[in-house]
């Protein structure tokens, strides 16, 4: 590969030595280019983490947990509701997403017929290719109302009717289902909603990397498994979900940390709140980080935007770790996509 | 899905020692039009339930009666062929039904999108497509009128200049990963760009966002300084991790015989690199890099807090705010229904007169969103385009 071994051997009648060291010079830029761009990636996260970290320290400083003044602001106070639904909403759109995900994919991979399974991928990964504020419009103004009946419907059955007898201690006359318990109010901006918009722009993400692990499973063992008699479904049981589990995890978490970021849906469907509540019906409870960000950033400045991008900096330190994880059990299951 | 039925394997025995091979009641028999009228019979049921309780749409209708489907086709399959042909039947349903339950976002979004969004750019006053040629100076209250050629003119300058600062660092560690990570301290340090390359996959677009505006802010007088750059800086921060993935995908496809020929005939490294590997991978790297593109030209989160909003032409990336397609989007939606007091509005100061409608500002956003989906969808069919027509056929 080395390429002072090369150059020497070229048949160069006029002046080798010039046109030698014109080529080496031509080598030792494009490696510099190569690794410098390389190491420009270094850098830029490595600035990531500086500006993120450096322009939230007069928050921190300032906050009620440092100076231990009462009148201050609290550090925790603010950011733990935003961590709190931010994490609930990223949850509700995963148990939405993962079992429809697995669905789709092995509808490609197992159920569609071959001729069919590319084109209908591609309407899968068209999905991902709308962009979130579209999809926002589209939850905020043409989805929001059509969930109005069945939301009111949950609310009256499932979170009223079975409730915890009045003896038992804390919860004693609550729904047993508190999710859909409180009181939803139209329009029904609430974090189901946005949950459920948060689902649909997860789904390509998690079908992409399912369908990849699903069609790697080992052709034989299916066959196995149908020679031995077994449906189709109880091939898919017995070989393929096992062989494709960890994908699937992995898959999972590619999804959550996507929907632990997501801004836009968030910003235009949820109407803002800041509570530990789990009654994801009701309006004015809950906002996520990213949201919050967007939806207070054109009027802050000092501290409050110090503020700002300390609770950047916890999403982007959560989403890190979540993504780290996905990474090392899709390297440890040997998936590639 | 039924017709493969007869390829279907015979049902085993499952009680060993009995004489009788096909036993009756665990056998796939059931002809296909047989699961047509359990469903009809699902959807009658549901549409009759929905008019008892008077809630009769089409949407409730269908998802009742898919669930009755369900329901129903189990129960007689389970009499007619046991259990687990009757599982199986379930499950096919059930996985059918997931597929249908994706396609009805994508197919519901596009028809609203679509629909809203075309019925504004064809209505636009004065003339149709005015819409995509007239920017929001001078639009006050619920005027119907104003465009977005000033939000479309500032997507493609901030997308220009992202790119060119994503694609050649892009380019570049690709390049590096693939030719030149290959031993001692370049292997350690190409599997740490690998890495990171995939932590910058998973940053959060507002957090990239907070960071073009955080590196601005530093170094500026003016706190409130909004730039078309700082916006094209915070979307490379989300663009080179897709270039470099994808480009570092083909350049490995190029088969080392080429490059190994190549250094046969004395051509030095980065000639080979040039003029045979980047050339043989130049279609998939097109695709990859339109795909980005087409990707990023969408981001609305960074933009918000990086570029802010006006209202007509910026064509300066270095000075002053610049409205986007996205951003304009959000702002549109976020104001709502106009006020309406008379049939037409008019501009205090440059005396025009506009029709008034309370929809407006829905609308526009309607619109804006048709034509930023145009623009995806165009990238994306160019990128298809691309890597159908011109890529190299190579065995494989």
């Amino acid at each position: 590969m080395s390429t002072t071994d090369v150059t020497p051997k070229t048949p160069e009648a006029t002046s080798p030595s010039m046109a030698s060291s014109r080529r080496r010079m031509g080598d030792s830029v494009f490696s510099a280019l190569s690794i410098g761009s390389g190491l420009l990636i270094f850098v830029t996260l490595a600035l990531v983490a500086v500006f993120l970290t450096t322009e939230s320290m007069p928050a921190v400083m300032e906050s009620k947990e440092i100076i231990g003044d009462a009148s201050a602001f609290s550090l925790l106070e603010t950011t733990l509701p935003l961590i709190f639904g931010t994490i609930l909403a990223a949850a509700i759109a995963l148990a939405i997403a993962i079992p429809v995900s697995i669905g789709i994919a092995l509808f490609i991979s197992h159920y569609a017929p071959r001729r069919l399974a590319s084109g209908l991928g591609y309407m899968i990964d068209l999905l991902a290719a709308v962009p979130s504020v579209v999809y926002g419009l589209w939850g905020g103004i043409w989805l929001v109302p059509k969930l109005e009946p069945l939301y009111l419907f949950l609310n009256s059955t499932l979170g009223t009717w079975p409730s915890w007898p009045g003896f038992v201690p804390f919860v004693g006359g609550e729904p047993v289902v508190a999710l859909f318990a409180g009181d939803p109010t139209a329009p029904m901006r609430n974090l189901a909603s946005a949950a459920i918009v948060l689902a649909v722009m997860i789904l390509p993400i998690i079908t992409a990397v399912a369908r990849e692990i699903f069609l790697q499973t080992p052709r034989l063992q299916e066959e196995a498994a149908l020679a031995l008699g077994a449906t189709r479904w109880e091939t898919i049981r017995t070989v393929v979900l096992p062989f494709g589990k960890s994908g699937v995890v992995a898959a999972s978490m590619l999804g959550l940390g996507r929907a632990l970021g997501e801004t836009m849906a968030v910003l235009m469907i949820l109407a803002p709140g800041a509570t530990f509540s789990f009654h994801i019906l009701e309006v004015g409870m809950h906002q996520s980080i990213a949201a919050n960000i967007a939806s207070k950033q054109a009027e802050a400045s000092g501290t409050d935007m110090s503020l700002l991008i300390f609770t950047g900096l916890v999403l982007f330190v959560l989403t890190f770790i979540i993504n780290a994880l996905a990474r090392w059990i899709v390297a440890r299951s040997g998936v590639k996509s | 899905m039924t017709t493969t039925s007869t390829k279907g394997p015979a049902a085993p025995p499952e009680q060993t020692g009995s004489p009788v091979l096909r036993r009756p009641h665990d056998e796939r028999r059931l002809p296909w039009f047989h699961l047509v009228l359990t469903g009809l019979a699902g959807l009658l049921v549901a549409v009759a339930l929905l008019a008892i309780f008077d809630s009769l749409s089409i949407p409730a209708a269908i998802l009742l009666g898919f669930v009755l489907h369900l329901a129903f086709g189990y129960l007689y399959s389970r009499i007619r062929e046991g259990r687990r042909w009757a599982t199986d039947r379930l499950m096919t349903l059930v996985v059918i039904g997931a597929f249908a339950i994706a396609m009805f976002p994508l197919v519901s979004l596009l028809w609203a999108v679509i629909g809203r969004g075309l019925t504004r750019v064809l209505a636009a006053a004065p003339s149709p497509f005015a819409f995509w040629t007239t920017d929001m100076s001078g639009i006050i209250g619920g005027a119907e009128a104003g465009g977005v050629v000033h939000a479309t003119i500032g997507t493609l300058l901030i997308t220009l200049w992202a790119s060119i600062i994503s694609i050649p660092i892009g380019l570049f560690t690709a390049i590096f990963l693939v030719e030149y990570a290959d031993q001692g301290w370049r292997r350690v340090l190409g599997q740490g760009v690998t890495f990171l390359v995939d932590v910058m996959t998973g940053i959060p677009s507002i957090v990239a966002g907070l960071f073009g505006l955080a590196l601005f802010i530093a170094f500026m007088p003016d706190q409130s300084v909004r730039m078309g750059i700082m916006g094209a800086v915070a979307l490379s921060l989300l663009m080179i991790p897709t270039v470099v993935r994808s480009s570092e995908e083909m350049l490995r496809l190029v088969p080392m015989d080429l490059r190994e020929a190549s250094y046969a005939l004395g051509v030095p490294k980065w000639l080979t690199i040039v003029k045979v590997v980047l050339r043989t991978a130049i279609a998939g790297l097109t695709t990859g890099i339109t795909l980005a593109i087409a990707r990023v030209i969408g981001e609305t989160a960074p933009l918000l807090l990086t570029v802010g909003m006006v209202t007509s032409v910026n064509w300066n990336m270095f000075d002053g705010r610049m409205a986007t397609l996205p951003t304009f989007i959000n702002q549109q939606y976020r104001a709502g229904s106009a006020n309406c007091m008379n049939d037409t509005v008019t501009n205090p100061v440059t005396q025009e007169v506009y029709a008034c409608s309370i929809t407006t500002n829905i609308d526009r956003a309607w619109a804006a969103a048709f034509t930023l989906i145009v623009i995806v969808m165009v990238l994306n069919i160019v990128a298809r385009l691309v890597s159908y027509y011109f890529s190299p056929k190579l065995t494989r």
